[in-house]
């Protein structure tokens, strides 16, 4: 088991390593994956910039994971359900989340986890590896009540080492959950590299202990992450139960904002890491197929510049929060200590108050 | 209706099923809780009545239980879950403290955690290490939670109703040493008591003894011999350690103007030490005595041959009135 290659369908470059499946012979699908990649790669572009002049709250980069991210949501049907952890943020935009609350979120804001577009996806998971096991109480659920959706959910290479992590596949295994996990193995977690991680050869090896499949695949190549998306979620409609993918991708940026990994980690690993860069193999590939032309790519980056832009103002556009919501939503129905709390709260946040801000 | 005589633990299987009956959306999980019917039979027979998909057992793993009744909870099944003992929860605190209790304030209500998770707790039977931990204080903290403990079978049953209906994250703590000591009548009627509220046990005009879950016991036996020496306590149940019934507990001291708070747990950043704050913040001007706690030592819970040194117990109550009412 541990001998296998990684699933792959393209190189590096985008030349083909094996027969190709067949949705990959006509341009729409990959179009589509190509566009939703290269909106990741800006929205992220904007959000670090966004935060560099202090209109943005610490961020975490999804450089370098657009292939999984984008393969994961459009693979996904609109009735599963996203577990995500804090850097899928490609996933959520796919799944109906307005650029602009998106921003809003990492502006500090809840009312960025509330769009009525996730329905019932989870908002992001900042602990480690807890929402592994959020997914699989959402996908038994699911098998409680018979349905045909999934849940899916994702996890860094560093979150592997929880026992959250370990926990969610064990019982995912025993209770043949409708679930597919997702490993983003971008082989940094902060500063820790994933050869400190764990001394398993394949974090994919870690489906073996409970007693369900686990895979390897390019996370790179945007068509490897589909055809592996696809044949796990099929698992889970057909009550077969879950499935473990270990995405091997590379972390292109800093952990968030707040980090600095050139203190540890080296510039040849970097342009190395490059050349291995999901964007550009996708579309050398879609060149070679006539698929896409500069003009194509031109437009695209254009319209997507434009988008982004646009969400950008009105996220910037949108007042605070007044401070009563810092109550609001404790409980369905605020109790009553705390009511007294909530004016106490009003009264220091108007004109003359101790907590008044100008322009609030 | 059916009446029954039942103790505490009945209560709480009476309740469980009696919710499940009318709620198709309620599932139980836990170690122990389905065949076993729970290592103190609080699930017993409601696997047999409900189900598999609907009593599960699950893997040894406290974390993973709190996790995944979060999940359930979010696609809106009800589940209550099954620590087994308090002493357990700790692995599930993270799940607890940083989803259960924040989902809906997270999302600003588009998710919730309407889930139950209860646990026997406290001393007072000979368990081994790590079972007879009294932390409600711990849990009381937390913004989001409720935190109730009942003292009697009718109070079993109608706050775990409560607990089970309320629209956000309740752990139920049950007082193991007094799970079977009671017998009460107990109507099987649907009807909750509610939350965040006090229960006045007994009515006084001298001192306020104010305690919870099983230490309820020494308390109300404390006011019947004080009674024989003439002394009227108020003694009130404070079932809800999250949110608090202040008004409840204010109206007694400003009638009484003396307050005795007892509780198993170490005395240190515990909630007879929230209350006292509480009390002198407000009603400082009412009182006749400083605020006495009778509790726990702050110290590991010792094994059992030592536990009854722990314990307060009803000689430790009635010192303390008397000291109070001497206090000049």
């Amino acid at each position: 088991m541990t001998d296998q290659l990684p699933l792959q369908y393209l190189d590096s470059e985008g030349q083909p390593t094996q027969t190709l499946p067949d949705w990959c012979n006509t341009p729409d699908r990959l179009q589509r994956c190509y566009h939703y990649m290269q909106l990741a790669r800006q929205f992220d572009s904007k959000a670090i910039a966004l935060q560099r002049t202090g209109q943005l709250g610490t961020y975490a980069s999804l450089l370098g994971a657009e292939a999984i991210d984008v393969s994961v949501a459009l693979s996904m049907s609109k009735e599963d359900v996203l577990v995500p952890y804090y850097r899928n943020h490609a996933c959520q935009i796919i799944r109906g989340m307005p650029l602009e609350e998106v921003f809003l979120y990492w502006g500090g804001d809840e009312r960025g986890n509330a769009a009525t577009a996730m329905q019932k996806d989870f908002p992001n998971a900042v602990p480690i590896a807890t929402q592994c096991l959020h997914a699989c109480g959402v996908a038994s659920a699911i098998k409680i009540r018979g349905e045909k959706r999934a849940a899916v959910t994702m996890i860094g290479d560093g979150g592997t080492s929880k026992g959250d992590f370990m926990e969610a596949l064990n019982i995912a295994g025993v209770w043949q959950l409708p679930v597919v996990f997702i490993i983003n193995n971008n082989q940094w977690a902060i500063s820790v590299p994933r050869k400190i991680q764990s001394a398993a050869t394949r974090l994919a090896d870690k489906a073996i202990g409970a007693g369900i499949p686990g895979i390897q695949v390019d996370g790179n190549d945007a068509i490897a992450m589909h055809e592996a998306m696809q044949t796990a979620l099929q698992r889970a409609y057909e009550g077969k139960g879950a499935t473990l993918i270990e995405a091997i991708s590379y972390r292109l940026s800093d952990h968030t904002t707040a980090d600095d990994a050139t203190r540890y980690r080296s510039n040849d690993e970097l342009k190395q890491a490059w050349e291995r860069e999901p964007v550009k193999r996708l579309r050398n590939f879609m060149r070679s197929q006539n698929f896409w032309d500069e003009d194509q790519e031109q437009a695209l980056l254009q319209e997507i510049a434009q988008l982004v832009q646009q969400a950008a103002d009105s996220y910037l556009a949108i007042p605070p929060q007044p401070v009563s919501s810092i109550f609001d939503f404790m409980y369905a129905e605020l109790p009553s200590h705390l009511n007294e709390q909530r004016d106490w709260a009003e009264v220091r946040a108007m004109p003359g108050g101790s907590h008044h801000q100008e322009g609030e | 209706m059916i009446m029954s005589s039942v103790c505490l633990l009945e209560a709480v299987n009476l309740a469980l099923a009696s919710e499940m009956r009318r709620d198709p959306d309620m599932v139980l999980l836990g170690e122990d809780i389905g065949v076993n019917g729970g290592v103190f039979r609080a699930t017993a027979n409601l696997r047999d009545e409900f189900g598999l998909k609907r009593v599960m057992d699950t893997p040894l793993a406290e974390n993973m239980i709190a996790g995944l009744a979060i999940g359930m909870a979010s696609q809106g099944l009800k589940p209550v879950a099954e620590m087994q003992f308090m002493g357990f929860i700790f692995p599930a605190l993270e799940q607890i403290i940083c989803h259960a209790a924040r989902l809906r304030n997270r999302t600003r209500g588009r998710l919730s955690c309407p889930l139950v998770i209860r646990a026997p707790f406290g001393g007072g039977i000979h368990a081994p290490e790590h079972h007879s931990e009294s932390t409600e204080a711990l849990l009381g903290h937390i913004p989001g939670l409720k935190v109730v403990i009942p003292s009697s079978p009718a109070r079993a049953y109608g706050l775990l109703l409560a607990a089970i209906r309320d629209p956000d994250p309740v752990i139920f703590l049950e007082p193991k040493r007094i799970y079977r000591s009671q017998q009460q009548t107990v109507e099987d009627n649907g009807e909750a008591l509610p939350i965040g509220r006090c229960f006045t046990l007994r009515e006084g005009s001298d001192i306020t003894l104010l305690s919870w879950g099983a230490m309820i016991t020494e308390t109300l036996q404390a006011a019947d011999q004080l009674a024989q020496q003439g002394v009227s306590c108020e003694v009130i149940d404070l079932a809800s350690i999250s949110p608090l019934d202040l008004d409840t507990i204010l109206a007694s001291v400003r009638k009484t103007g003396r307050l005795v708070i007892i509780h198993e747990a170490p005395r240190t950043a515990a909630m007879g030490a929230e209350i006292a704050a509480s009390v002198a913040e407000k009603a400082l001007l009412d009182l006749q005595a400083p605020i006495a706690r009778v509790t726990g030592y702050d110290t590991v819970m010792p094994y059992f041959r030592l536990e009854k040194h722990y314990l307060p117990n009803t000689q430790d109550i009635i010192d303390s009135v008397t000291q109070t009412l001497e206090f000049v």
